[in-house]
């Protein structure tokens, strides 16, 4: 459980972390309810929710049936009406069976009635390989969403920011794709006890300073980049800078850039296929805003080019580690 | 169907007016479709007056209504203005959606006419969305949901119904059965024809009306609301009708016979119930072709105003994406250097501080690769 390091300040852990957020905005605001599947009853697949049913009852806190399409529609009608609802999909394959009411209906409602209406939704989905659930729960998709005006875009790689982006996006008057991540969900970090707190979308973090190359890192690849920043430093004597962009829509583009004009040298990391992708909208905004300070062109590291193998050897090798961007690095700098 | 009788004679009438009202803005709709005023679909309710004006006198006026692509009449049976329907048509910048949503996506939010939908299907578990919060915060208004029997096979339409039923949801779901989803008929598209029976198994009751009757579309519907708001239960409502027109401007009808529309043209809702208001006294053939003649004039005076609405500026194109002030921080979405061809207004503005007065852009500015879009535009209109 928690572990108080200072004033206010614990060690929890993400999933904690999220029902926190939960918690605390059901507990600030009347008009936030939580809808999805088992969210209740069974605590949530990966116990997001464990206990709200209890603390909050079955007026705020629904069970649905197995209807993703319908619960996210009913969702974008109860925050056209007054509601703040906060839908969870079980993963984010899922979120393909809500695709019409995501973006047909939830992100285009306010621009196509001309502003006459708002739609403050969250909507919660888990992505992320390593579990061996194979083709159909295991794929990495900020990019189906990064591609969508109308829709903000979460992607917290950390607990602070599980809760602090949570409760942004449900007290913020946007349709807002939250996408969390089932290796994170275990992982512990500091967060703050204040109910206050909350973060910014559109500011991207500097998770370390560093001087010879930028890597970005997407979810759960904020943290792998990390581990692959301090390889590089401990093997190969270089100093990498590592970013996380926290969210994608909006963008916080100007810090990615300071940071490249600085290293000169870009590496995008995320988890999601290669083509299409959050790297290669990156890597294209960065060739655009600061070709003439990059020494080497904008590597990629990303997923593999399949649908999710379920043999644990091939998983593995599906998804970036810390190897491949270490690998990806050392390219940028030629025969170092 | 029994006969039911006729309403006072101030609400026969005004039901009649509207009626006409609607049936005269939708020929005009087809005509400025046809000299290319409107664009993209038009797709037209003549036909279904009686099932728009029927159902939706049934409501109250905080009550939710929802409709589809097919939602000129329902705009304008809840009392949105002619004028800003027929300019959302035109594509100006006084149209309901300022020239957003066009024919399919009409709206108006302080007549809680909560929209028309382009995805067939699609509104459905957005209006159980409204009887949600509309329970939740414990008001008595409920949400009439219309949507064509081409809607009842989508799989929101069973996901919804059910949930609606499990959840105690006031709402009323209103099967407009006009006979063909697109242009196919119902006896090729559903299984069980008898589209309120399809709600029994999800636990929402089925009744059935006289869509080419106003009085029992009406009678059926207020009961239908009725159940729905006091007891608690959701209600399907099949309303039989047929439009007499194609799907959409683009239909040559090749899928039903001359001699079908004839048979069903005889039961023009117009006719009958314009012919029963005269047969019991309500008024006089002299009134009734008034009625008409304000009717035209109106649309008249919906078309000028249209006319003369200005387009929406180029400046505009990024409004309203978002909600500003919280974590939008401009008209940008994913950050203001993205690639664009147009520019919205705060991007001018800093270009003015960057560059001067100068900078503003022009048709002239713009991007080559985006000209020839530009000029197609022009010319189709």
């Amino acid at each position: 459980m928690a572990v108080e390091t200072q004033a206010g300040i614990r060690t929890i852990r993400y999933r904690d972390a999220l029902n926190e957020a939960l918690r605390e905005e059901l507990a600030r605001d009347e008009s936030v309810i939580l809808m999805g599947e088992d969210i209740g009853v069974f605590n949530g697949a990966f116990k997001v929710t464990a206990g709200l049913l209890e603390e909050f009852g079955e007026r705020r806190v629904r069970d649905t049936p197995i209807s993703e399409n319908t619960i996210v529609g009913m969702g974008v009608g109860a925050a056209m009406t007054g509601l703040r609802p906060v839908v969870e999909l079980m993963t984010i394959n899922f979120a393909l069976l809500a695709m019409d009411q995501i973006i047909n209906h939830a992100a285009h409602i306010r621009y196509m009635f001309g502003g006459q209406v708002k739609v403050p939704l969250v909507v919660r989905m888990p992505q992320g390989a390593g579990h061996q659930l194979g083709p159909t729960h295991s794929h990495s998709w900020e990019a189906f969403f990064l591609h969508v005006p109308g829709l903000l875009v979460a992607t917290p790689s950390t607990a602070a920011d599980a809760k602090g982006l949570l409760k942004a996006a449900i007290r913020d008057d946007n349709p807002v794709v939250f996408i969390e991540h089932e290796y994170l969900y275990g992982q512990r970090g500091e967060v703050s006890d204040d109910p206050d707190l909350v973060a910014d979308f559109g500011r991207a973090a500097i998770r370390r300073e560093g001087t010879d190359v930028t890597i970005v890192g997407v979810s759960r690849m904020a943290v792998t980049a990390q581990r692959a920043a301090q390889g590089l430093a401990d093997q190969h004597g270089i100093s990498a800078e590592v970013i996380d962009p926290r969210t994608l829509r909006p963008l916080d583009l100007d810090t990615i850039l300071a940071s490249v004009r600085k290293t000169n040298r870009a590496i995008i990391v995320e988890e999601g296929w290669p083509h299409g992708g959050v790297g290669a909208n990156l890597a294209a905004l960065i060739a655009e805003q600061a070709f003439d300070d990059l020494d080497a062109p904008v590597g990629r590291v990303t997923g593999a080019d399949v649908p999710m193998p379920y043999a644990k050897p091939l998983e593995e090798i599906a998804y970036p580690h810390e190897k491949q961007i270490v690998e990806a690095v050392l390219a940028t700098f030629g025969d170092r | 169907m029994t006969e039911h009788p006729l309403p006072d004679p101030d609400v026969a009438i005004e039901w009649l007016e509207t009626m006409t009202l609607i049936r005269r803005f939708e020929e005009r709709a087809g005509e400025m479709y046809a000299k290319a005023k409107v664009g993209g679909f038009l797709h037209l309710a003549i036909g279904e007056e009686a099932t728009i004006v029927g159902s939706v006198r049934a409501m109250r006026e905080r009550d939710y209504l929802i409709s589809t692509y097919r939602s000129h009449g329902h705009a304008l049976v809840r009392g949105t203005n002619p004028d800003n329907v027929m300019a959302e048509l035109f594509g100006r910048v006084d149209g309901v959606c300022k020239g957003r949503g066009g024919s399919m996506h009409m709206f108006d939010i302080e007549r809680r006419f909560m929209g028309g939908y382009g995805i067939v299907g699609g509104n459905l578990p957005i209006a159980a969305g409204f009887a949600l919060a509309s329970d939740y915060l414990g008001s008595d208004d409920a949400t009439l949901c219309q949507f064509g029997d081409g809607a009842s096979n989508q799989g929101t339409f069973g996901e919804t119904l059910n949930l609606a039923a499990l959840w105690s949801l006031p709402i009323v779901f209103m099967v407009t059965n006009n006979q063909f989803g697109m242009g196919t008929a119902l006896e090729r598209h559903s299984a069980v024809t008898d589209l309120h029976k399809r709600g029994e198994g999800f636990g929402v009751p089925g009744m059935q009306c006289d869509g080419m009757d106003a009085l029992d579309t009406y009678a059926v519907t207020c009961e239908a609301l009725r159940i729905a708001r006091e007891e608690r239960r959701p209600m399907l409502v099949e309303a039989i009708t047929y439009r007499f027109r194609g799907h959409s401007m683009a239909d040559p009808e090749e899928y039903r016979t001359r001699e079908q529309v004839e048979e069903w043209r005889k039961r023009d809702p117009l006719i009958t119930f314009g012919d029963r208001l005269v047969a019991e006294g309500v008024i006089d053939d002299e009134r009734r072709e008034q009625i008409d003649k304000d009717a035209i004039a109106r649309v008249d005076r919906a078309v000028a105003f249209a006319d003369n609405s200005p387009n929406p500026p180029p400046e505009s194109l990024y409004d309203d994406i978002y909600v500003l002030g919280g974590q939008v921080r401009g008209w940008w979405s994913l950050d203001e250097r993205s690639p664009t061809p147009h520019r919205g207004e705060d991007e001018r503005d800093h270009d003015q501080q960057r560059y001067g007065e100068d900078a503003t852009p022009s048709t002239g500015e713009i991007p080559q690769q985006m000209t020839a879009g530009l000029q197609y535009r022009e010319e189709s209109h």
